[in-house]
């Protein structure tokens, strides 16, 4: 599957055999855990995190094709969980693979920045005081 | 009219619910079923220019006019990642 919204364990292996091949030289993995503390300092408990999974899924397919046509034809798959994660959880798995590793490097950069830009996916902070806020990207 | 509202994440929260359908007049845009709402629920003012709107699968801009029995969802800004 190269592109999936989960309600499970984010599992790399099937992304990378998803995108690896003998055209690729490079492979390069990007994983997104749960952190124990907000951008603003405060103590996590955990997230939780809604997906429109129609348009997700569309909108990761139009990212994984753009980042193939700007670098070198780079394969790319992503998933992301939904649901209740606890610390160190991972939210966001992508892998990317291409013939060099600048493109795969590049790719898979584009590809975790335009994810966080334009997949509709919300994040709602939960804190260790049982308080908790909607998160949005810059 | 009638249209189907469909709400996420912070939006669902303030309104309380993930669907509700409301009467509109012919002509109305989805900027102005979101203004109609924000009548309803005072904590949605301030979000029209961050929410993103959905007509049945696909981004329309706030200007989209509605038709009888389509389903318009209130997107809020994004937090995946």
């Amino acid at each position: 599957m190269l592109y999936d919204i989960v309600e499970t364990a984010l599992d790399l292996g099937p992304l990378v055999n998803a995108v690896r091949g003998l055209e690729s030289g490079a492979l390069v993995t990007f994983v997104g855990y749960v952190r124990e503390r907000s951008d603003d300092g405060r103590p996590v408990d955990g997230l939780a995190y809604e997906a429109h999974r129609e348009l997700a899924l569309a909108e990761m397919r139009a990212i994984g094709a753009e980042a193939s046509e700007r670098f070198d034809h780079a394969r790319v798959a992503m998933a992301h969980r939904v649901g209740e994660l606890g610390l160190g959880e991972a939210a966001v798995a992508i892998a990317v693979a291409a013939p060099h590793r600048g493109a795969a490097f590049d790719a898979c950069e584009y590809a975790i920045d335009e994810l966080k830009r334009r997949v509709p996916i919300w994040k709602k902070e939960r804190y260790v005081d049982g308080s908790e806020r909607w998160r949005e990207n810059a | 009219m009638i249209v189907r509202i469909v709400t996420f994440a912070r939006i669902r929260e303030l309104v309380g619910a993930a669907a509700l359908e409301r009467v509109v007049e012919e002509g109305t845009t989805a900027g102005d079923a979101l203004d109609g709402l924000a009548v309803e629920f005072p904590s949605l003012a301030g979000l029209a220019q961050s929410t993103r709107f959905v007509r049945d699968g696909a981004f329309v801009p706030s200007s989209a006019e509605l038709r009888d029995g389509d389903e318009l969802g209130l997107l809020p800004p994004y937090g995946g990642g």
